[in-house]
């Protein structure tokens, strides 16, 4: 679905990526793990085209991506859910998922309607109960959900996450895990960008570790269990 | 306010009722001049109002919108002229001193205008975009102050009386219901606009353009559109300000006006339905008042407008509002001046 191939991207005079590749197959759940400032979010607005690559390759469901503008890849079916939540903090939360609600073909294995209000709300109930509040009143868990529910209105057909948990109880973690699992066996693609891998562990089907803007190491759980004294070397946890 | 439209919309009828009384009470009063200075200030209302679109919902900084307001006045000016002699403008189009035909007219050239203008400015943002859209108003306020056809610096006067069908715009009572009526829609109809999801997403370009992209939305059409609909909404004030005052100049186009809406719509209340109306209402007041105390009335109205600035979070609108000011848009309830905070929030 996704492929990133000796990706490298930078801001200004500084180069961040060097060699980046990963790849999220249809219905995967892909980590990609690093410390702070290994370029886990630079990776995420190159593909995005926030940041333009400068070299490598970026395909989406096989066609090439790379130099695309933003919102050209945005309507290809990458939902992306950044860093900081980011809703919009004077709309409703009604409006934060209308504003930029679209069909881009996400799957429908489930046999489930597209996204729409109500079934974000159903997947995100607390959201039904502060629809009309607005955003910036919301607790941080709370502006999590309606980040993932206003990606999710695009019906996208792979979600990036960009440290969805980052700063939150760990109780509302759980039930971001939960929902992200939820998600998985609608058959939706999921690129997960964290630091920490405990729980994404049994969640995820493969992960990536980019230290110092190469992808170091990638493997499948088993192999994860294998290198785990050397991926928590390069992660840190 | 969000709560409760239904009564707001009750209460913004009431509010159109009353003003609609003012000829009758100004006559009760003895002073008849009040209603054509009401008609100045319903007419700016329309201006601020429009620029406030931009500039409050859309975070565009234009400091050009004279420039719309301009094109709306000498359209209605320009048509006026072909009339008296009753050679067509550009051998085609016949003048005409009909409203139903100049206000359509220069809805389209204010549009039209702001099409052009908008298309090349809005490819810029932040300082470029202000200074590119002051650069194109003055272009044309030079252009109109050099075209001595229509008067060049010295404006045109509109002598016949203007016409709405069997209305007499010479009528200042008639001109003042007629520009109320076009205030009342053109606020109904931005309050439906701000409302909509092409308003929800105007909000958001304001409020974080780079997630807007992210989620496939491109913000150059939401904002053009927002932009040519800003400048139809400020030719429609310039041209019933010039069947107001029957008299049209380069003036019009000049900075001080973009300026001078832009005061308005900060003073009144940015973001606001009806602040740009009392920021106009409070701009004209001051200005009339001011001036029959001093010539140099503007010594007085700058630290006026410093304090409401600094005093009033929200501007006037803020006022008169029960909840505090941090439910507008754009408001973070800090202590700083909006002013000056404004620039980082919007950016």
């Amino acid at each position: 679905m996704l492929r990133v191939e000796g990706l490298q991207a930078g801001y200004g005079h500084s180069a961040v990526l060097f060699d980046v590749s990963l790849a999220v197959g249809a219905g995967e759940v892909v980590t990609l793990l690093g410390r702070n400032g290994m370029g886990k979010t630079t990776t995420v607005r190159a593909i995005m085209g926030l940041n333009p690559p400068r070299g490598g390759t970026v395909a989406f469901l096989g066609a090439p991506i790379a130099g695309l503008a933003p919102e050209a890849i945005a309507r290809r079916g990458i939902g992306l859910v950044p860093e900081g939540r980011q809703v919009f903090p004077t709309l409703t939360v009604r409006e934060n998922l209308v504003a930029t609600a679209a069909d881009r073909g996400g799957p429908r294995t489930d046999g489930t309607r597209p996204w729409a209000l109500d079934r974000v709300y159903d997947l995100f109930p607390r959201l039904r109960e502060r629809e009309s509040q607005v955003a910036r009143t919301l607790s941080g868990g709370e502006q999590q959900m309606l980040a993932i529910g206003r990606a999710l209105m695009t019906n996208p057909r792979l979600l990036v996450l960009d440290e969805a948990t980052e700063g939150l109880a760990p109780v509302i973690r759980h039930e971001i895990w939960t929902t992200l699992a939820a998600l998985k066996r609608t058959g939706l693609s999921i690129l997960l960008i964290d630091k920490t891998l405990s729980a994404l562990r049994r969640l995820a089907d493969r992960h990536y570790v980019l230290e110092k803007g190469r992808t170091v190491w990638s493997g499948d759980g088993a192999a994860l269990e294998r290198d785990a004294a050397q991926v928590r070397g390069w992660i840190g946890v | 306010m969000r709560e409760h439209p239904a009564r707001e919309r009750a209460a913004l009828l009431l509010l159109l009722a009353a003003a609609a009384l003012l000829p009758f009470l100004a006559t009760a009063l003895g002073s008849p001049a009040t209603v054509p200075l009401a008609s100045r200030i319903v007419i700016y209302g329309i201006a601020a109002a429009s620029l406030n679109l931009i500039l409050g919902h859309g975070g565009l900084v234009s400091f050009g919108h004279a420039a719309f307001y301009g094109l709306g006045g000498y359209t209605v000016g320009i048509l006026y002229a072909h009339l008296a002699p009753g050679d067509p403008f550009l051998g085609l189009i016949p003048g005409s001193n009909q409203l139903a035909v100049t206000l359509p007219a220069a809805l389209l050239v204010g549009g039209l205008g702001a099409a052009a203008i908008g298309a090349l400015s809005l490819r810029t943002s932040g300082v470029q975009f202000i200074m590119i859209t002051l650069a194109f108003a003055q272009m044309l306020y030079f252009l109109f102050a050099s075209l001595s056809a229509y008067g060049g610096d010295d404006g045109l006067s509109v002598r016949r009386p203007n016409l709405l069908g069997p209305l007499n715009l010479r009528d200042p009572a008639t001109m003042y219901w007629v520009a109320l009526g076009a205030l009342a829609l053109w606020l109904a109809f931005q309050r439906r606009l701000v409302r909509s999801r092409f308003g929800r997403v105007l909000e958001g370009i304001r409020q974080n353009e780079a997630r807007v992209v992210a989620s496939g939305i491109r913000p150059y059409p939401y904002k053009l559109a927002a932009f040519v609909i800003a400048g139809m909404g400020a030719a429609l004030a310039g041209a019933l300000m010039v069947n107001a005052m029957r008299f049209v100049s380069p003036d019009m186009l000049h900075w001080t006006k973009s300026g001078e809406l832009m005061v308005m719509v900060i003073l009144g209340g940015i973001g606001t339905l009806l602040g740009p109306v009392l920021g106009a209402l409070a701009l004209v007041v001051l200005e009339t008042g001011l001036t029959a105390l001093t010539e140099n009335w503007q010594v007085v109205l700058g630290p006026i407008l410093v304090v409401v600035v600094l005093f009033s979070q929200g501007g006037l609108a803020a006022l008169f509002r029960r909840r505090p000011a941090s439910d507008a848009p754009g408001a973070a309830g800090g202590r700083l001046p909006r002013l000056l905070s404004w620039r980082r929030r919007h950016g």
